[in-house]
């Protein structure tokens, strides 16, 4: 499983030089040290590009935490004989590993930085993949009373009327932009003087956990609330109904695309096997697969599959 | 506490399991930990040593960019290597971001200034006497480095115990250069903070009961190492 063909010499010289460039240090007086270290480096320093078996995928928490990845990744990797390595992380910094080349793929759900994305060339295009919706979450006695709010802008005013605890995520996730929008849309602008916001910078689970302790309100995607359920014992859902169906804004729904990085823009991207994926996802089958996700243990899927192929078959 | 307690009896059964998941964590972060301190051992106590010895004018600075060093936060020490190992940086053409490879990487520039400078110290610390002592014996250059090395091995060892010891638990490193990635760079830090962000707080309990186990495994064996003469 863990493939790790030590480079000592190469990993010690490099190490030496973030050293250097971190401390703004001369180099050190070691000549024994450095001239066999110098040799047997230059002889292993060809570039290594990333395994053609490998695929990086750079995608938002919620896809990895709601278990939907672990579930349908391995179909991919026996088909194809690849290894998928996720590095799951807020929307915004899976954009930024997509921009600086350092993933083949990404999944992610925030439709205003993807189009961005395809817009700056760095994908040729972005698909729909799938959606599901954000519920606003809060204490069981719901004290602000926002289950009565005609939309979540009107439940974020209540909540800010009453300067009842807000618990943001902080962190530039797709989550967080859409809970931007929607203070926004309130025509309130959240700032770090008023007590009752809290902006932690951390993820989906850690957020809702932080609710959960704190008592307070905070805009969850429904598939990760679902998830861990079990462990919010204080919390419940306030405003978005109880399925995606009951959901009564509509602004609330929230889309996942696919973009494969362009290869124009970044040569050593693995071009094939992101394109491989990307069809492979939106395919009919795998579609199904994510459809079918999470209904036997919560009732209702996590995820509503919605890629042009899946709905052509429908 | 109940919820704690809990935890800890999950922890300890799940450790008895011998579950293949958490000892593929468990043996990756020895790996990349071990390989770094193997590393900035070979390369720290070398350069410690020369330093500790040598008299050179620039000591003072040496001396101040060492400490500095060794004070460095290591996820500020994350932030450079992920952005030098990106494609797009300097060394982006090794395609190590994202691998174990970044981990050590990362853990090395951590750890090096940690052997270098507290072996160094040790070093200093020893008797002059014992140099021209050794000297008059007509021991060659090395060979004196070595007597000076030999006695100054509490401080040495000491050195390679703390640096061990701040490595295998740093998280904020390789969660950015490594991305946590399951199966290939997730290792006991890392494990700890995605378990503790999903809930799973006994799988997180047994990974930090590993970790304190891991590194009081180490500092008994570097200290009964420290007492053989």
């Amino acid at each position: 499983m863990v493939r790790m063909k030590p480079a000592p010499p190469l990993i010690c010289l490099v190490s030496l030089l973030l050293q250097l460039t971190l401390a703004g240090c001369s180099p050190a007086p070691a000549p024994t040290v450095a001239a066999p270290t110098a040799t047997t480096a230059t002889a292993t320093l060809a570039p290594v590009v990333r395994q053609p078996g490998e695929l990086l995928l750079a995608t938002t928490t919620s896809t990895a935490d709601s278990g939907l990845l672990t579930f349908i990744l391995p179909v991919f990797e026996k088909a194809n004989n690849v290894k998928v390595n996720v590095v799951a992380v807020g929307t915004g910094q899976a954009i930024e590993i997509g921009r600086k080349g350092d993933a083949d793929v990404l999944l992610v759900h925030a439709r205003a930085q993807e189009d961005k994305f395809v817009a700056d060339g760095e994908a040729k295009e972005r698909f729909d993949v799938m959606y599901n919706d954000f519920i606003i979450v809060g204490p069981k006695n719901d004290p602000v009373k926002v289950a009565g709010a005609k939309d979540a802008a009107d439940a974020f005013k209540a909540i800010a009327a009453a300067q009842a605890t807000f618990v943001s995520r902080g962190d530039k996730s797709g989550t967080n932009t859409k809970e931007l929008a929607i203070w926004a849309s309130a025509k309130i602008t959240p700032t770090k003087e008023m007590k009752w916001y809290n902006a932690i910078g951390q993820g989906m689970g850690e957020t809702l956990l932080f609710s959960n302790e704190q008592q307070g309100y905070t805009l969850s995607d429904r598939g990760t609330y679902l998830s861990m359920q079990d462990k919010l014992t204080g919390l419940t859902i306030v405003f978005g109904g109880q399925k995606l169906a009951d959901n009564q804004d509509k602004l609330l729904l929230n889309p996942y695309g696919v973009m494969a990085v362009n290869p124009a823009r970044h040569p050593a991207v693995n071009y094939d096997l992101a394109m491989k994926f990307v069809n492979w996802i939106l395919s009919v089958d795998t579609q199904k697969l994510i459809a079918g996700y999470g209904v036997d243990k919560y009732g209702q899927p996590l995820f509503y599959a919605n890629s042009a192929q899946y709905q052509a078959a429908q | 506490m109940d919820e704690l307690l809990r935890g800890i009896e999950q922890a300890m059964r799940l450790i008895a399991s011998g579950d293949g998941a958490l000892a593929e964590i468990v043996l990756l972060s020895l790996r990349v930990s071990g390989l770094a301190l193997l590393i900035s051992t070979l390369c720290g106590v070398p350069v410690g040593a020369a330093l500790g010895l040598s008299r050179s004018r620039a000591h003072g600075l040496i001396t101040a960019l060492l400490y500095t060093g060794m004070g460095l936060p290591p996820v500020v020490v994350g932030l450079f290597v992920y952005l030098f190992l990106s494609r797009s940086g300097p060394l982006g053409v090794l395609g190590w971001l994202f691998t174990p490879r970044a981990m050590v990487s990362a853990q090395v520039v951590i750890a090096l200034p940690l052997v270098t400078g507290l072996t160094m110290t040790a070093v200093r610390s020893v008797d002059p006497g014992l140099r021209v002592q050794v000297r008059s014996l007509g021991a060659t250059r090395l060979q004196e480095a070595w007597a000076v090395l030999l006695e100054a091995r509490i401080g040495v060892v000491a050195a390679i115990v703390a640096a061990f010891g701040g490595i295998i638990s740093e998280v904020g490193a390789v969660m950015l250069v490594g991305g946590d990635i399951e199966g290939k760079t997730r290792v006991l830090t890392t494990a700890i903070v995605l378990n503790t962000r999903q809930g799973e707080f006994s799988l997180a309990i047994a990974l930090g009961l590993i970790l304190l186990a891991l590194t009081f495994a180490a500092n008994v064996a570097l200290l009964r190492l420290q007492g053989r003469t």
